[in-house]
């Protein structure tokens, strides 16, 4: 009864910077694999649909919830988790510095995803506005920290 | 005032850095050799009777391993909360859709949720109760005793029927908020590892380690030395993790002691939506008196709670609602009756603010309408009535110094510009704008439904190279224990703050120190710490001084500590050369601490008692903008003040109060779970709506710290506080705004625009 699942895939993708080859079950959510098959715990899950953000990676830059997206789908990308998140010279990254300044980690659970999501738009958009973090980080759902704090991280990590 | 070093300054955080890097392990980031993986199996329907469960179809699954039902139970089927009435697992009857009424286990949990879905459960459907004003009637199906009420309070005082027929104003309103779901970003979830000697540990999400550990013990029969509950890092509580995680850690613990294997059982986010606890719906009938002068003389209240299929918390909710139906005025004439029924629907239990929320909503937005009544301004009404140091509560209690709730009011009137919004209508073109108060006040603690509760112990073990190990039974759960309590640790022993760890809590290091609810854990651990410091911190300060002398200080002068530096007649002595010196002395550099709650009383008869050690105060005025044509309302800014004693991390304090007001916000304006004939129909974030980013108002937050004299550094608890006025602070904003009186949370734009019709 699994004989759909148990067809295997042979993926190659770059991880955090390294070459990886691996031969993973085709039908693998790309979360799963992650956490599972790679062991980088520091990619969350929160609702597992698509709707909180804790599960952010970047995707050849771009942000996206793996728990959406098949491991498959990796093919020949570049995927960074939280782990793969660093400053130049391989310490804390401006975002996580920023962060840890602003107290704007509290339980903790979003903070990996809000700092995917916050690096993907400050990629793209350097010069990002605060209208801009508020609308890009309507995706990563926060409970504790009503929001105050992680704005203005984004904000002086900006400004670095 | 002394000075402090390391109290009142915004530290950083402990478990910030693990927690931005991604590597702070949570409970479903952990493994271990040989782990299994679990999965509930759910009832389907509000109430059904069981026939029978089957797993012939979920055998079939690769790496099917077992089910687990009732049978496998070795204690007593009795989950150890408040009144004992739900079960670990359903034996002949499960009482809403969601209930797990068996799990199975599996080497993976996509085999084993795979499975679980294939578990064949056969039932019989019973009728059922919905509606818990429906369950309170006579005819009522009958689901628990004979009246469906898990408890029942009341608070009277003076001659209320008489006040009201003598009184110059009088208002009277209904009131309903709906549930809300805690929406903790990490779902429920434990890992129980058997232990050789037939022991179990558990690694457990929790707020609330002790509730874990008395319900694993009862579950397995196991005597309480042989359990060991670890709390993981806990990604957000709010009250949500509170009495539950002992269901699930009891759960994984029956798994794990029927597979002789490690079991690890995560929840999906849909199950921890229709089976986890949440605030609960609340119905208030609300009446106020008032004289000519707009003196409050008299208060009415009808309060109910629905407490959904099981009791667990309702009681103790009710009770902390029930002391504070009136809200923080001074009033000589009161009657209040307080009920939880029961529901055919999802238990509900704790959440920031405890039962207060609800009737806060009601009773602040009442005063407003009474205000109004009266021709009064509402903050001018507020401020004649509210309560004042030597002024008695409702249940009579006399307030001490640590009372600074005038000062709130006038602070937030005058940060927001009060005088001069409130009667200035502004609309323009569809949009209107307008301003709202409320103020409202928290026993902070237990209280004393459950003083029995309100102690907490802690360990302090300064090592011989001067570090500081720290165990308190209260838990971190995102709010800053640790960093707060590590605060507490280094101003008591003069170590430097960053010598000082204080770790999740360990039920084995320390005694049951209650549970982490209540604002209460600044205040119980804090001073357990300092119970625990103090007679290490005169070994310290002893050895500093024999160092200090030895080395040639002038002894004329008195030796001060301050920073981790012990400094006399010109020399100095750090607390790491203080605390080798101590170790060369062979003198004892671990203790124990604990300390209990002051007494508190309550007359079951007519609530009158000192209900709390102490309370905090807070007041918030809220700007909102109403589309008029729509009934779209958005929070603008909320402007609040709190009174929570000394603060002990500002910083820390601020992303509470922020993190509180969105919370409240987010309730106030979105959340809506929706039932229908007993079944959950929105649990999932898509259709249950949380404040975003975007929806975030504007905050401007002031502490007026009024000093607590019992608590740690004259501390109070803040947690709960910054929730709790924000609603009634919102409604009362879109009546000025528009005319639109909203009864009913969350203040939806339809109901907005249908009381818009009205105006």
């Amino acid at each position: 009864m699994i004989s759909r699942n148990s067809k295997s895939f042979s993926l190659s993708c770059r991880v955090n910077g390294s070459e990886l080859e691996r031969e993973i079950p085709s039908s693998r959510s790309l979360l799963d694999f992650i956490r599972e098959d790679l062991g980088l715990k520091g990619t969350k899950e929160g609702c597992g649909e698509g709707e909180c953000g804790a599960c952010m990676v970047l995707v050849d830059g771009l942000a996206v919830n793996s728990c959406l997206m098949m491991a498959v789908q990796l093919q020949g990308k570049e995927l960074v988790t939280i782990e793969g998140i660093k400053g130049k010279d391989g310490g804390l990254h401006s975002l996580q510095k920023t962060f840890l300044a602003e107290g704007a980690v509290q339980c903790g659970f979003c903070t990996p995803g809000l700092i995917i999501a916050s690096e993907a738009l400050l990629r793209r958009k350097p010069d990002a506005t605060l209208e801009d973090i508020k609308l890009e980080l309507t995706g990563n759902l926060c409970r504790c920290t009503g929001y105050e704090k992680v704005l203005s991280a984004v904000e002086k990590a900006r400004r670095k | 005032m002394e000075k402090l070093s390391f109290v009142g300054r915004s530290l950083p955080r402990k478990d910030a850095l693990i927690k931005a890097v991604g590597t702070a392990q949570y409970a479903a980031d952990r493994d271990f050799a040989g782990l299994l993986h679990a999965a509930a199996v759910r009832s389907p329907r509000p109430r059904i009777k069981i026939l029978s469960i089957s797993d012939a179809k979920a055998r079939l699954v690769p790496g099917y391993v077992t089910l687990v039902t009732y049978k496998d139970i070795k204690g007593v089927n009795k989950w150890p909360v408040v009144m004992q009435d739900y079960p670990f697992l359903p034996e002949k009857e499960a009482r809403f859709a969601g209930e797990t009424v068996a799990l199975v286990v599996a080497d993976s949990a996509r085999a084993a949720k795979k499975a679980a879905a294939l578990v064949e459960l056969k039932y019989q459907e019973l009728p059922f109760v919905e509606d818990p004003l429906q369950a309170l009637k006579k005819d009522a199906v009958k689901i628990h005793g004979k009246d469906n009420v898990f408890s029942s309070f009341v608070i009277k005082k003076g001659s209320v029927d008489k006040a009201f027929a003598n009184a110059a104003f009088t208002v009277e309103g209904e009131f309903s908020t709906n549930y809300q779901v805690h929406s903790y970003l990490e779902t429920q979830g434990a890992i129980a590892l058997p232990e050789a000697d037939g022991g179990m540990t558990v690694h457990s999400s929790t707020q609330c380690p002790f509730y874990v550990l008395d319900a694993v013990a009862a579950a397995l029969a196991l005597p309480y030395h042989k359990v060991k509950i670890l709390q993981t890092v806990t990604g957000g509580g709010f009250g949500g993790k509170e009495d539950v995680p002992a269901l699930v850690a009891s759960h994984a613990a029956l798994c794990a002691a029927k597979t002789g294997r490690p079991v690890k059982l995560i929840y999906g986010r849909k199950e921890d939506f229709q089976s986890m606890s949440k605030r609960h719906p609340g119905w208030a009938k609300v009446a106020y008196a008032a004289d000519a002068k707009g003196n409050l003389t008299a208060c009415r209240v009808k309060y109910v709670l629905d407490g959904g299929a099981y009791s667990t918390l309702s009681a103790i909710v009710l009770w902390r609602g029930t002391v504070h139906a009136a809200g923080p005025y001074k009033i000589a004439n009161v009657d209040i009756q307080t009920f939880a029924a029961a529901t055919n629907k999802v238990p509900c239990g704790a959440f920031r603010g405890f039962g207060q929320p609800q009737i806060c909503f009601a009773q602040e937005s009442l005063i407003d309408e009474l205000a109004e009544k009266a021709g009064l301004d509402p903050v001018q009404f507020r401020l004649k009535n509210l309560l004042e140091p030597g002024d008695k509560t409702v249940t009579g209690q006399k307030l001490n110094s640590s009372c600074g709730l005038k000062e709130l009011v006038q602070a937030v009137r005058k940060r927001s510009g009060w005088d001069k919004k409130v009667n200035s209508l502004s609309v323009k073109g569809d949009i209107a704008t307008g301003i709202g108060f409320s103020a409202a006040y928290y026993g902070v603690g237990l209280g004393a439904k459950g003083r029995y509760l309100d102690r907490a112990g802690a360990l302090v073990n300064v090592y011989k190279d001067s570090s500081v190990a720290v165990n308190v039974g209260n838990a971190e759960m995102g709010q800053g224990a640790l960093t707060v309590l590590a605060q507490i640790t280094a101003e008591t022993l003069n170590a430097p703050y960053e010598s000082v760890r204080v770790e999740e809590v360990d039920s084995s290091k320390v005694p049951d120190s209650g549970p982490t609810v209540a604002s209460r854990t600044t205040l119980m651990s804090g001073n357990a710490i300092i119970e625990a410091a103090t007679p290490i911190r005169e070994r310290v300060f002893k050895t500093a001084y024999d160092i200090l002398i030895a080395e040639g200080a002038d002894a004329s002068k008195p030796m001060t500590a301050a920073g981790g530096v012990f400094s006399m007649g010109g020399k100095a002595v750090d607390f790491k050369k203080a605390v080798s010196g101590c170790w060369d002395r062979r003198l004892k550099m671990s203790e124990q601490g604990w300390y209990v709650a002051p007494r508190t009383t309550f007359k079951m008869e007519d609530g009158q008692g000192d209900a709390y050690v102490i309370y905090s105060y807070s007041a918030d005025a809220a700007e909102v903008e109403v589309d008029l044509k729509t009934g779209v309302a958005r929070v603008k800014k909320i402007w609040a003040a709190y009174d929570v004693g000394k603060i002990v991390n500002p910083k820390l304090a601020m992303g509470q109060a922020q993190g509180g007001i969105l919370q409240g916000m987010s309730w106030a304006m979105y959340e809506n779970l929706v039932y229908k004939n007993g079944i959950m129909v929105n649990p999932n974030f898509t259709d249950y709506v949380i404040a975003t980013s975007a929806d975030k108002p504007e905050y401007d937050i002031t502490f007026i710290e009024k000093p607590y004299a019992e608590g740690p550094y004259k501390a109070k608890g803040m947690g709960e506080v910054p929730l709790i006025g924000v609603a009634p602070a919102v409604a009362n904003a879109i009546r000025n705004a528009c005319g639109a009186r909203v009864r009913s949370v969350p203040l939806l734009p339809e109901k907005i625009w249908k009381e818009l019709k009205k105006v």
